[in-house]
């Protein structure tokens, strides 16, 4: 008979128990929130989906290699080549004030002038630089909005749970009423009131997608300390006397936080989409300012032409569908992994 | 069941001062002299206009005063009028379409409605059809690619969608144009021998016996729903798809299909009925988002309903017009929302009894 030792290399408990090596990285994440990770690493779909993700975030950073500004100062303004109307065909030589060549171009194509590589849209605007300065506002927009929304979403879920009754009352009665409204309308609204205040920038769009934005994560902080919360450890904390808000920062909040933080990274690509609906709308940045919605809403005039003139929503489109299909597929893929009920089959 | 809905019912009257707080708020963020266009339409130009007008309508009043005000309105002393007053319908003037906010959209929304009605069935039925199909060929197939087919559904914004098609079906194919209707059709209709019994355009033709114009209008609703179905469809394949697995898994369907009921009875005899109601509630939500009015739809295909309105008001910063439409969004929804608690609580059992 063996006996099973509880601090030596035991031979037996091995086959019995089916021991595996616990790393550093999994120890510091701990179990489930390193399973979510793994599942995510796994699945085709979130493979190809952070493959996408990669290359915008590379075009985002070589933008201005990729396409150098007129104005050192003011990149995201795109260069236009005169101010006819017409669009242009892609391909077409850059003829009034060309931006500076990149120093790729001669190698490539042997050329020394620079051309509208995806042509031009409504008032001679390059699409070529709206959509690689766009990826720049694509990201900067989407960044700081989500982590804005996580911010507020955290300190708001995070009171409403931990003190509970009364407060948590008022504040979940609050979500309620700001979710009535349809986001884009809400949104639409509030970007609307704050652009004459804060002027045509990106601000006032970003402050209304921040103001509407922040509740779905108050809700799924909220729901993941209740649990927190009753653990032993939090009771351990209380009784030897530790502040209220030490123990909701320092105890309950980086236990309680990691699914809100997954589900917050890939609300980019919702934020993205919502940014570029409001200023396809007409609401938010300036004329001429690189951004997707922007590019796409100088088709709107040329509706009855776009038989000739497809390129004016064929290129800005697609950049936009693969971004946000990229952020979706990685987010299909977590989904699954979160779904308790599909537990232990990804 | 009754505990229930008088409960729901309670929670009404807070939501609606919740919304009218919410707009009211964002009402501060104008000029004073602005939120005269709540009460009255005009263009202010001398000092003592502008600051009569000030102490008429009391816009520099404390706020709570200002919020009865604008919710019950204030009677001119001369004519004896109501001027301004949400509660009885006057949402102020709308300056970029030169009339009162309440016609504007007494005007737009039949549109909105008549757009809801012929988008239900192909947003939900063909949407349910999907997901029990792709449930039924569990890992199959089939289920791959409507996988595949729901995941670009959901990455393509309506606006790029929605070009899309108007690239290929408008202005390549010629098939059906954007808008509300044909010019000749528009003639048609403003004259006086088409009677508008509903206001809702598709309805009207037909009752009138014009089945050219009923064809005509709805060749300018296809691209719109088309759209907007294809955009809903990912969502209600998801959910249809997550139920019915779900259920196909319950013993209930094991038994049937031992004693030897054909397998199509079993999904749709046994199956499909208990799966519906996750699907019910998602369906009654799509419902309340087409009334409404879908905004970015609209203004793609230029399709004159609330929101088209709504944007095109936003994008001229008229801000009183689109608060107007968010007044009339939030009524909506409430109720609507509503409804459809109720409605599920008399489907679900469950629901009714705890």
């Amino acid at each position: 008979m063996s006996v099973i030792n509880p601090t030596g290399n035991n031979e037996m408990l091995g086959e019995a128990v089916a021991m595996r090596k616990i790393g550093r990285f999994e120890r510091f994440l701990g179990p489930d929130n390193y399973r979510v990770l793994q599942g995510l690493l796994k699945t085709p779909a979130s493979v190809a989906g952070s493959v996408l993700i990669l290359l915008f975030v590379i075009v985002a950073l070589a933008a201005p290699v990729l396409a150098p500004p007129v104005n050192v100062n003011d990149p995201y303004q795109i260069p236009r080549d005169g101010f006819k109307a017409k669009p242009q065909p892609p391909g077409t030589e850059w003829r009034v004030r060309p931006p500076p060549l990149p120093f790729w171009w001669k190698a490539v194509t042997g050329k020394d002038k620079w051309i509208h590589l995806l042509g031009t849209s409504q008032g001679q605007y390059d699409i070529y630089y709206g959509i690689i300065w766009g990826t720049r506002t694509a990201f900067k927009t989407g960044l700081t909005v989500v982590i804005a929304t996580v911010l507020l979403g955290v300190v708001v879920g995070a009171i409403s749970a931990y003190y509970g009754g009364f407060t948590d009352n008022i504040l979940m009665r609050i979500v309620d009423i700001l979710l009535i409204l349809p986001s884009l309308m809400a949104t639409l609204i509030l970007a609307a009131v704050l652009t004459p205040v804060l002027g045509k920038t990106t601000l006032p769009a970003m402050i209304a997608l921040i103001a509407f934005g922040w509740m779905g994560y108050a809700r799924i902080i909220r729901g993941d300390i209740l649990s927190v919360k009753e653990r032993d450890y939090v009771l351990a904390a209380r009784v030897i006397g530790v502040q209220d808000s030490r123990i909701l920062f320092r105890h309950i909040i980086p236990n309680a936080i990691f699914p809100t933080l997954v589900l917050a990274s890939l609300g980019i690509g919702d934020v993205v989409l919502s940014f570029a609906a409001l200023s396809f709308l007409g609401i938010g940045t300036g004329l001429g300012y690189a951004d997707w919605g922007q590019v796409l809403s100088f088709a709107r005039n040329w509706i009855t032409s776009l038989n000739s003139y497809w390129y004016i929503i064929v290129w800005p489109g697609i950049t936009l569908v693969l971004f946000v299909m990229g952020w979706n597929l990685v987010g299909d893929a977590l989904r699954d992994v979160l779904d308790p009920r599909l537990r232990g089959k990804v | 069941m009754t505990t229930y809905i008088i409960r729901r019912l309670m929670l009404v009257p807070f939501l609606l001062f919740g919304v009218s707080i919410l707009i009211f708020g964002m009402l501060q963020f104008l000029d004073p002299i602005e939120r005269a266009s709540l009460y009255i339409r005009g263009d202010f130009k001398s000092e003592n206009q502008i600051s009569a007008v000030l102490k008429k309508y009391c816009l520099e009043c404390p706020i709570y005063k200002q919020y009865t005000n604008w919710l019950i309105g204030t009677i001119d002393s001369v004519s004896g009028e109501r001027e301004g007053g949400i509660l009885f319908g006057n949402f102020g003037w709308s300056k970029t379409t030169s009339q009162p906010v309440a016609q504007l959209i007494a005007r737009r929304f039949p549109n909105t409605l008549d757009l809801t009605i012929w988008a239900i069935g192909p947003v939900i039925l063909v949407g349910i059809w999907l997901g029990v199909l792709a449930a039924v060929h569990h890992n199959g197939f089939l289920d791959q690619a409507l996988r595949v087919f729901s995941i670009i559904g959901t990455s393509f914004p309506t606006f790029v969608f929605g070009l899309l098609v108007l690239m290929l079906f408008y202005a390549n194919l010629q098939w059906f144009p954007p808008g509300r209707l044909t010019d000749a059709y528009t003639q048609v209709v403003g004259s006086s021998q088409f009677h508008h019994y509903t206001s809702l355009l598709t309805i009207d033709a037909l009752l009138n016996g014009r089945f050219d114009v009923f064809l005509d209008a709805l060749r300018h609703m296809f691209l719109p729903i088309l759209t907007l179905s294809y955009i809903s469809w990912a969502t209600f394949l998801r959910v249809t798809r997550g139920s019915m697995l779900e259920t196909l898994r319950q013993e209930y369907v094991t038994t049937a299909r031992a004693k030897g009921l054909p397998e199509r009875d079993v999904i749709y005899k046994h199956a499909r009925p208990n799966a519906m109601l996750p699907v019910v509630t998602l369906a009654g939500f799509s419902v309340v988002g087409l009334m409404g009015g879908v905004i970015i739809t609209e203004t793609v295909f230029d399709y004159p309903g609330i929101g088209a309105a709504a944007a095109a008001a936003s994008a001229q910063l008229d801000v009183i017009t689109v608060l107007g439409f968010a007044l009339f969004n939030g009524l909506i929804l409430i109720l609507a929302n509503l409804v459809v608690d109720i409605l599920y609580a008399v489907v679900d059992p469950r629901v009714r009894l705890s």
